[in-house]
């Protein structure tokens, strides 16, 4: 797509619209319509908003307008041998920079080096005012004003269209290999939890219920002391597999079944839910493919110091995806929506019914 | 404000040893780090539960009395400063470690908690806190939050925002909100980033969970000498383009290097125009081949000298140059400003002399420190604060250092904060539009404007008659507001 701003013509879209009390609900390239609520109000695209705007590989920090394809900005990183520490998924091949962010969609390599919230250094957006304005900025450390930036920062575009984005970028990893490892649940929770009292450099972890993936990367000497102090055999399609996991193409996700999400407290242990699970991020994070009610999932959820998101439910209409907020985090959130978006029209109740 | 009323109410949430109100028991606490603003409060309240914390700040809700909370009093934008109408109220009772968690490598502690003491009691466990600001020894770890601190590893291991998983806060309507998890993320917005740096303008933390990290098996400096500051500047990028981020990129100028020396013989080169201090950590093999490819890069990138620390006390050495070079510069000038701000790598050079000229045009010598790999750069401004208009003259300095910063496409700060500092320069960062909208962020946790006034995000008012007074790149700001 070529590049270009829009801006000014989307916030022409939205002053109308605000005239007009539409709400809006802002695409990009579709990837994610299945997560969260269901979208109301008219469409409004920004995926022609597109285009790197500046990338400078030895300040670590690239720019791009949000309807940048996603895979645009990880070719263009891998062509200097950097890379989006947070390993985002796509979903679709369309998936752009804007929907990853407004989800803070992070993969494997999240428990490691961070999420998206994690390397997000500034944006502008377009508030429900119909204001262009713009927060933090293009580098490192900035602690002027508050953290709008991350804020947006899976929003699910309720507070504002992204319009530009400024991210901290990484170098690739000199080496990588995956390992696995045999073990039955409790052993491998265990084991995860010891490595990560560890200085080993571990980027990514899997367990499907049968078998233990560790990725690790880092230098050449690194990785193969690491190999050999943790065990186990190494992987011949390392990149595939996580590939796989973070796309959910793994067949463990070929399910017709609703598919959650629970984030947990790392340490958790096995949760007894009838159902399939999956585990990564050291066990922080747990996908459960299982017919139990949402009541249960939730409970159990909290129980561990977490939450549960119904992130897949096969476009059966449904209304609670997110995990309920205590009434006074609800509050917190409808008066920060009415601070960014008072007339509420963009995604109204993508994120909860309420606002 | 009936000093009389809000006494007595207060003395039925704290007990009285726990109330300070003569003069000479408010005058402790009449500034922070940055010493040149003070202000005495009404009363100083010391709580130790959170039940008091809540009530204080309901009393102070239906009263009408600004609070402003306080840890350890070392932030340096004067964010503790005292509200002369208000209720400063300190946190420093709450310093108990409340859970240390190695399995899912966090500790739940109190706001009290010193940032150092954090890293010491998990160390039989093999984990740190990693945000470690220079004054670590001191403030606690409520006020790293308010202030989002930094410190010399940021580059590799974040900031605060990177390094905690939950808050305990309550509101000035006195509602107990737990925001963030156990987990890595939680639903709903990122309450946890919007609070973090919030200059305690949204609520007061009352409880932190920090992640923590083990602790790398080895690190390693290296000392790098320049005869150019550009050559120093370049170096840093040409460490990034290989692929390596040190766990600590540090720079120091002559003014600062010789000052250094003299004050801690930290075993600095004094004719050096330039040093570099790289850190790199991790497993022994990763060390060993990072060294190796640093030095390559620093020769190669015109250094002098380039000196691996031999031993574990030859690296404390080289840091504690690095880590008392505030104080250091302190030595050889009555009193000193420090600057904090940021700026992309790349202006390095244009920035130096800009400020080389500056410092030539208002006659105050500058020692400048670097936080290199992340453009965080710390400016000192050496000054006589009895040389009448000097204090002044410093300040206009600064302001326009901060304005170039700006103007290059960085940030008036980068770690310290705004506090009462810096608030005239946000009117340079931010426009209208975007003031008006920290304003309504404000607004949503905090409808009366109670915690700490006047801190952190200016009223358009104050940025209009600034304005007046700085006229920037021939445009008038704030065009839309009267004039007073």
């Amino acid at each position: 797509m070529t590049p270009q701003d829009i801006s000014l013509d989307l916030q022409v879209r939205v002053n109308h619209a605000i005239e007009n009390k539409t709400p809006l609900s802002i695409r990009g390239g579709n990837s994610k319509l299945f997560y969260g609520r269901e979208a109301v109000g008219d469409a409004i695209d920004i995926s022609q908003n597109c285009g790197i705007i500046s990338y400078e590989p030895t300040e670590l920090v690239i720019t791009a307008r949000a309807g940048t394809a996603l895979s645009l900005i990880e070719q263009t990183l891998a062509d200097n041998n950097q890379m989006l520490p947070f390993e985002p998924p796509y979903y679709a091949e369309t998936a752009t920079l804007g929907g990853t962010i407004a989800c803070n969609l992070s993969g494997p390599r999240r428990a490691y080096t961070g999420a998206a919230r994690d390397f997000v250094l500034g944006c502008k957006i377009l508030n429900g005012r119909g204001e262009i304005i713009s927060f933090g900025g293009e580098v490192m450390k900035n602690v002027a004003g508050y953290d709008v930036s991350r804020l947006m920062t899976g929003d699910l575009g309720t507070l504002g269209i992204l319009l530009e984005i400024s991210l901290k970028v990484l170098p690739r990893p000199e080496a990588e290999i995956t390992l696995t490892l045999e073990r039955d649940t409790e052993k491998a929770l265990a084991k995860l939890n010891r490595l990560a009292q560890v200085d080993f450099p571990l980027s990514a972890s899997c367990y499907d219920g049968d078998r233990l993936f560790l990725r690790l990367s880092g230098t050449e000497g690194a990785v193969k002391s690491s190999k050999k102090a943790i065990g186990g055999e190494v992987v011949k399609s390392n990149q595939l597999i996580w590939h796989k996991i973070k796309e959910q193409q793994h067949g463990f996700f070929f399910t017709k079944k609703p598919l959650w999400r629970l984030s947990v407290a790392a340490d958790t242990p096995p949760i007894n839910i009838d159902g399939k699970w999956l585990y990564e991020w050291n066990g922080a994070l747990r996908w459960l493919v299982s017919n139990a009610s949402a009541e249960i999932i939730r409970t159990a959820a909290e129980k561990a110091g977490g939450h549960a998101i119904r992130y897949r439910h096969h476009d059966q209409n449904c209304a609670d995806v997110f995990h309920p907020l205590p009434t006074n985090l609800l509050g917190i959130h409808q008066k920060l929506k009415q601070a960014f978006d008072p007339h509420g029209i963009f995604n109204r109740g993508r994120m909860y019914a309420e606002f | 404000m009936d000093k009389i009323q809000l006494l007595s109410e207060l003395s039925q949430i704290v007990p009285s040893g726990a109330l300070l109100h003569q003069q000479e028991d408010l005058r402790p606490y009449e500034c922070d780090g940055l010493s040149a603003y003070r202000e005495l409060p009404l009363v100083v309240v010391l709580p130790n539960t959170i039940d008091q914390v809540r009530a204080i700040l309901q009393l102070c809700y239906r009263l009408e009395v600004p609070v402003v909370a306080r840890g350890a009093g070392t932030g340096l934008s004067g964010g503790a400063l005292p509200h002369k109408n208000g209720v400063l109220l300190s946190l420093v009772k709450f310093k108990q470690i409340l859970a240390i968690n190695p399995q899912r490598c966090t500790a739940v502690v109190q706001p009290g908690v010193r940032n150092l003491a954090i890293s010491e009691a998990v160390k039989p466990y093999g984990l740190y806190y990693a945000p470690d600001p220079s004054s670590q020894i001191a403030c606690t770890i409520g006020g790293n939050v308010a202030e989002n601190s930094g410190g010399v590893h940021c580059l590799k291991y974040g900031l605060t925002v990177h390094n905690i998983q939950q808050l305990k806060v309550i509101t000035i309507d006195g509602e107990l909100l737990t925001i963030g998890g156990n987990g890595l993320d939680s639903a709903g917005f990122d309450l946890l980033a919007i609070m973090t740096g919030s200059e305690g303008m949204l609520g007061v933390i009352v409880e932190v969970t920090v992640k923590l990290l083990p602790i790398p098996d080895r690190a390693q400096v290296i000392l790098a000498a320049f005869d150019d500051i550009v050559k120093a500047g370049e170096a840093v990028g040409n460490i990034i383009s290989a692929g390596i981020i040190p766990a600590g990129l540090e720079m120091m100028d002559k003014l600062a290097i010789q000052a250094a020396e003299d004050f801690v013989h930290a075993g600095y080169p004094t004719d050096a125009e330039a040093i570099l201090l790289c850190e790199v950590d991790g497993s022994n093999a990763e060390v060993s081949e990072h060294i190796l490819k640093v030095r390559g890069i620093l020769t190669q990138s015109g250094a002098t000298q380039v000196r691996t620390a031999k031993d574990e006390a030859e690296r404390m050495s080289f840091w504690k140059g690095r880590k008392a070079a505030f104080p250091a510069v302190g030595r050889i000038a009555p009193d000193y400003y420090c600057m904090d701000g940021t700026i992309p790598r790349k202006q390095l050079p244009h920035v130096l002399k800009t400020i080389s000229n500056l410092s030539t045009e208002y006659n105050l010598p500058v020692a400048n420190v670097f936080h290199a790999g992340d453009g965080n750069l710390h400016p000192l401004i050496l000054y006589d604060a009895n040389k009448r208009g000097e204090l002044e003259r410093t300040e206009e300095f600064g302001g326009k250092i901060l304005q170039l910063c700006v103007d290059v496409g960085g940030t008036i700060t980068g770690e310290h904060g705004v506090g009462v500092e810096k608030i005239n320069q946000m009117c340079v960062q931010f426009n209208t539009e975007e003031l008006t909208q920290f304003h309504a962020i404000k607004s949503a946790f905090d409808d009366k404007g109670l915690l700490n006034p006047g801190k952190a995000v200016p009223t358009l008012h104050r940025c209009a008659e600034f304005g007046a007074m700085h006229v920037h790149k021939g445009k008038l700001p704030f065009p839309e507001l009267e004039r007073f």
